[in-house]
């Protein structure tokens, strides 16, 4: 039950977009997650259409299994979706009753909605699907260490992120165990109301928190008792070196950003409202 | 009760790279009133198995028949297979949640829709079983030792009172005193109640102690169910999965290729010593 949440995992395959540097993938995503914001027209959806599928067939990781991230944010979207729908009052009404209110400009900010939070999850989780959470800290420290000259503690922060990271997995194996250990003892986790429902929540979180602290104290205790003391005169055993794959990567990503920008912004192109 | 296993076979994420096969074609039958030993390396399918007997993991595929019934048909009540088939998980300690003890131990009990005075006898009954002295039962169970946390949690599933109580690995990380405590009561209770007990464990020793049936997995497969001394003759085939004989077979195997007149069925440390004393006078009279 529990295994099913796939979101921010990473998933092992070979693929061009597994090998390449972190710090392309962090930028590139957060590029692609701002090109979403930059048009509101059917050709540029079509492009960025295009370019996610062609991306999530090079990275090789099953669509489905992607798919499957989506289902967490579900009700995010519906709640997006009905508020678009509802609220915004411009254009030509297309339909009203009782409170009710469709109008031509709530139905196109509800549909283009939806597809960017889509767009936007997909995007992103096919980033923690193709980079271990090492590789990711490593990237993100790499890319901030500017910052560590007005004193910001970016490898602490990394390292803060990359152990967040890493007990994803261990969080939701651990939920699953206990859920399945009070479920035995007759625990009933799924039948009742939404009081009823957090009610018989309990036996599970207290466990699980207690485990989440123990966890915690384990773990900073190995790292000192490894002489963990920060990042100061640390140093890495594969250093991050950008290679020729990942220049072209940039490029390809310039490409998409401007070929959406501008094909979103000047290409004519309307079906009925949209 | 009976519980009836046919043609089992699970795959965890199937469909995904994460696909694993856990399970591979297992058959097998549990009568009423048995101590089965479940044996097997780390990912061999043990507590895979052992999930499937109340209903916790669906199988991918074949049936789970108890008493006859089928548990995967549509509207089966798997919360009174639950009530029957109490399950003890590894370091059952860690869902351990109420203020008290005795609350914590209560919550089976309650869950099977008993009053609170049925609960708290039940409850009483089951933490005085696993020898956790009284004083502790107002405590909290976080205040407690790993060893009495263990005992508590335990009692947690004896309280509901199961026709078949399984244990995975209900000893790991306790003390050797702690160990044989748990276990005695464990076989004292089941001879008592004629419940069946299915334990899985690492030792070989304990097996051979306690179980008289003994079921071997190795990758997802069942390699063998029999009587713990009729598995452990088999016991150059265990070396080869990893697992091992008591060490007590392998001094008898050995002093009897040394020509010394012992049996080399010995299991247990009492039986290997009586076999061996019985091998001496016999060479002391001749």
């Amino acid at each position: 039950m529990i295994r099913d949440i796939t979101i921010g995992q990473y998933y092992p395959a070979r693929s061009i977009l597994h090998r390449l540097d972190p710090r392309v993938k962090l930028v590139c995503t957060f590029l692609y997650l701002i090109s979403l914001f930059l048009f509101k027209s059917i050709p540029g959806y079509v492009v960025a259409t295009i370019f996610l599928v062609s991306i999530i067939k090079l990275s090789k990781v099953p669509f489905s299994y992607i798919m499957k991230g989506l289902r967490p944010i579900l009700m995010l979207l519906m709640i997006t979706v009905i508020f678009n729908l509802f609220l915004t009052r411009e254009g030509d009404v297309l339909f009203s009753k009782w409170i009710f209110t469709v109008t031509a400009g709530g139905l196109r900010n509800a549909v283009y909605m939806a597809v960017r939070l889509i767009y936007l999850i997909l995007g992103s989780s096919l980033m923690t699907f193709t980079t271990t959470p090492n590789e990711l800290t490593d990237g993100i420290e790499k890319l901030f260490k500017p910052l560590q000259k007005i004193k910001l503690p970016v490898h602490e922060m990394a390292m803060i992120m990359s152990i967040a990271l890493r007990f994803i997995p261990i969080l939701l194996e651990e939920t699953d165990k206990i859920m399945k250990a009070q479920i035995a003892r007759g625990a009933d986790l799924e039948s009742g109301n939404i009081i009823q429902k957090a009610k018989a929540m309990v036996p599970v979180l207290v466990p699980l928190f207690i485990s989440a602290f123990r966890r915690a104290s384990d773990l900073a205790m190995a790292m000192e008792a490894r002489c963990y003391h920060g990042g100061e005169g640390r140093t890495k055993m594969k250093p991050l070196r950008y290679k020729k794959r990942d220049y072209l990567a940039y490029g390809v990503m310039i490409f998409y950003v401007t070929a959406v920008f501008f094909i979103g912004r000047y290409v004519p192109f309307k079906i009925w409202i949209f | 009760m009976q519980i009836k296993v046919e043609n089992l076979q699970y795959v965890y994420s199937q469909g995904t790279a994460y696909e694993k096969q856990a399970l591979r074609d297992i058959n097998f039958e549990i009568g009423g009133g048995e101590f089965i030993g479940i044996i097997g390396h780390t990912g061999s399918g043990k507590s895979t198995l052992i999930q499937h007997l109340n209903g916790l993991i669906k199988a991918t595929s074949g049936k789970i028949l108890v008493d006859g019934e089928d548990i995967y048909k549509d509207g089966y009540n798997f919360k009174n297979l639950r009530n029957k088939v109490g399950l003890v998980f590894q370091y059952p300690e860690h869902q351990l949640f109420e203020e008290t003890v005795l609350k914590d131990v209560c919550f089976g009990p309650k869950n099977q829709g008993l009053t609170e005075e049925e609960a708290l006898e039940r409850a009483k009954a089951a933490l005085a079983l696993t020898g956790l002295a009284e004083e502790f039962y107002e405590a909290s169970p976080f205040e407690l030792s790993g060893g009495q946390k263990r005992r508590a949690a335990i009692a947690g599933v004896l309280a509901m009172e199961p026709e078949v109580l399984i244990l995975d690995e209900p000893t790991a990380g306790l003390d050797p005193a702690g160990r044989d405590d748990i276990l005695e009561q464990i076989a004292h209770l089941q001879r008592e109640r004629q419940i069946t007990v299915i334990l899985v464990s690492h030792s070989m020793e304990d097996i051979a102690k306690y179980a008289q049936r003994l079921i071997v997995m190795n990758r997802g497969k069942l390699l063998f169910d029999d009587t713990p001394k009729k598995v452990f003759t088999h016991y150059r085939e265990l070396e080869e999965i990893g697992l091992s004989a008591p060490q007590v077979t392998y001094i008898m195997h050995d002093l009897q290729e040394r020509g010394f007149g012992v049996s080399a069925e010995a299991t247990t440390v009492s039986e290997a010593a009586a076999e061996i004393i019985k091998a001496l006078e016999k060479t002391h009279d001749s």
